[in-house]
């Protein structure tokens, strides 16, 4: 019996649905249904939870976001001028900076700035500073190479006629090529974003006052707080997701729109559309 | 286009034994070469013969190993040498345009002015736009590089040089990536600033505009210039093998495979 080909993807499709049904079948009956909502799924319990993991939890992972991706933005601009420099020592420091923290986990440094800044040097800074310095530290390397790659992505020819029209070499940095090189690395940096934002648990293994707590803190001690098993872990996974979900889609975003710029037809068709509604 | 004002271009250029290496690739052997204030002097010769780079030399886009230049008063090759300041006299025109895709055509035109001579915004605008409407293209001043053809932007790109009030023009092959019903154009602007007494230096490969307009027709090769002189000469009536044998095949390329067999 020989098939067509379209027969033979309809019968392998066929065969994948049905794998997958029997699968979920097999879970939904033979799963303990009272034991794994005990573990996870018991909302009625944690109350007690809101609106302090909203207020406090949310608002500080968003807080030690921003305060570390800013810090790691403008180190990480400097970074990749100075790998993209021609003086040749500011490469090889920006090349060891980059692999030295790409290369250990973000852990290490949040726990040397958070335990041994005050050890070492007395530092008395708040627990914050601490997670910013060390996940802007962290996530300078990597905001680095993507604005290193957003850089050598602006044609030559844009320094060169800007250098032609007389501007020094770092006015056309400024005014040309970093503008053009942000707009290409905004998906990817909107990558970063999001990155830092889950980056920013690691802070839970500070041991912070409860004022500092985010949202991974509030999760982590709700499991003893509550006894509703893992239901506080679901719900800073939820509230993870409400930050990361929409920046996920605006990274989306971005790059269609940059894919839309970047080719000549669709500029015709933008021209259309915004002759008509001029 | 008749807007436009006659310009007083000042400035010529010097060259005197200009060398280029790029490695062991040496692609400019040794050029002497003077441009007369207001004159118009067309470039032209094969691929690889060293006449875009000499051109990029003028105005420092690349560094020579050996020589002098002077432009204008300013001697380009002194490593002392303002480089800003020369290149805010010297106006260039890229094959590519090299517009900023990011600003539109006004600000294209209104950037250098603004952050490079300090000109206030509605003087700079004011002078973008004369030179926009020159061009025939006023119309198109908010729109963006990349809504604009390539002839349109190729205008643009004369517009924004002219907008910084240069003395040298310098194109590179400004027509080679342009559709060809658009080169006209082009070309005719480049005529009218070739009458306003602008000085410029023009590599190009159509022949038709450096007989009608250029004063003088340099034929380089290998890195040399091989022959020059009054365009009806050097092109309607070639004295070197060289120049013969390049003009017969880009006046009449289809003669060339039946001439080879």
């Amino acid at each position: 019996m020989s098939m067509t080909p379209r027969q033979k993807a309809r019968v392998s499709q066929g065969i994948q649905i049905g794998v997958f049904a029997l699968a979920i079948l097999l879970v939904v009956f033979l799963a303990n249904w009272p034991l794994i909502i005990d573990s996870f799924f018991r909302f009625d319990k944690i109350g007690g939870m809101f609106p302090a993991v909203i207020l406090t939890g949310l608002k500080n992972t968003l807080f030690y976001t921003l305060t570390s991706f800013a810090f790691g933005l403008v180190l990480g601009l400097v970074l990749a001028l100075m790998k993209t420099a021609s003086f040749a020592p500011y490469r090889w420091l920006a090349t060891a900076y980059i692999e030295f923290f790409r290369g250990i986990p973000a852990i290490l440094v949040l726990l040397a700035f958070g335990l041994g800044m005050p050890l070492a040097f007395g530092t008395t800074w708040p627990q914050w500073v601490n997670v910013t310095v060390a996940l802007g530290l962290s996530s300078a390397a990597y905001i680095a190479e993507t604005l290193r790659a957003g850089l050598q992505a602006v044609p030559k020819g844009q320094m060169e006629a800007a250098r032609s029209l007389g501007m020094p070499h770092w006015r056309a940095m400024v005014t040309i090529v970093i503008p053009q090189a942000f707009k290409i690395v905004l998906p990817p940096l909107t990558n970063e974003f999001i990155l830092l934002t889950k980056d920013t648990s690691l802070a839970y293994i500070l041991g912070m006052m409860i004022t500092q707590y985010e949202l991974t803190s509030f999760g982590r001690n709700g499991i003893t707080e509550y006894g509703a098993g893992m239901t506080p872990l679901i719900v800073a996974g939820a509230l993870y997701l409400v930050v990361t979900l929409p920046l996920s889609f605006l990274a989306r975003w971005f790059e269609k729109r940059s894919a839309q710029v970047s080719r000549p037809q669709r500029a015709k068709k933008l021209t259309a559309t915004t002759t008509k509604e001029a | 286009m008749s807007t436009s004002t006659p310009v007083q271009s000042a400035a010529g250029v010097r060259i005197a034994g200009l060398r280029k290496a790029y490695g062991e690739n040496e692609v400019l052997k040794g050029i002497d070469l003077d441009v007369a204030p207001g004159e118009v002097v067309c470039l032209i010769g094969p691929s690889g013969s060293g006449k875009s780079t000499l051109l990029r030399c003028i105005n420092l886009l690349e560094t020579p190993n050996a020589g002098v230049i002077e432009v204008g008063g300013f001697t380009a090759t002194d490593p002392e040498v303002n480089i800003d300041a020369l290149r805010r006299r010297v106006g260039m025109v890229f094959q590519q345009f090299n517009l900023f895709p990011h600003l539109t055509v006004l600000r294209n035109c209104t950037v250098s002015q603004v952050k490079v001579l300090k000109r206030p915004k509605a003087e700079a605008e004011a002078i973008a736009l004369r030179h926009l409407e020159a061009v025939g293209l006023g119309h198109l001043a908010h729109r963006f590089p990349g809504e604009l053809s390539g002839g349109q932007q190729q205008r643009v790109a004369i517009a924004r040089a002219l907008s910084m009030d240069p003395e040298l023009m310098l194109f590179d092959e400004p027509t080679s990536a342009l559709d060809p019903e658009t080169v006209g154009d082009v070309l005719a602007i480049m005529r009218k600033l070739a009458q306003d007494g602008m000085t410029m230096v023009v590599v190009t490969h159509e022949m038709g505009f450096a007989r009608e307009v250029a004063d003088r027709v340099v034929f380089m090769d290998g890195g040399v210039v091989v022959e020059q002189g009054a365009a009806a000469e050097v092109i309607g009536n070639p004295s070197q093998p060289r120049t013969q044998d390049f003009l017969r095949r880009v006046l009449d390329p289809t003669h060339v495979g039946l001439e080879a067999e």
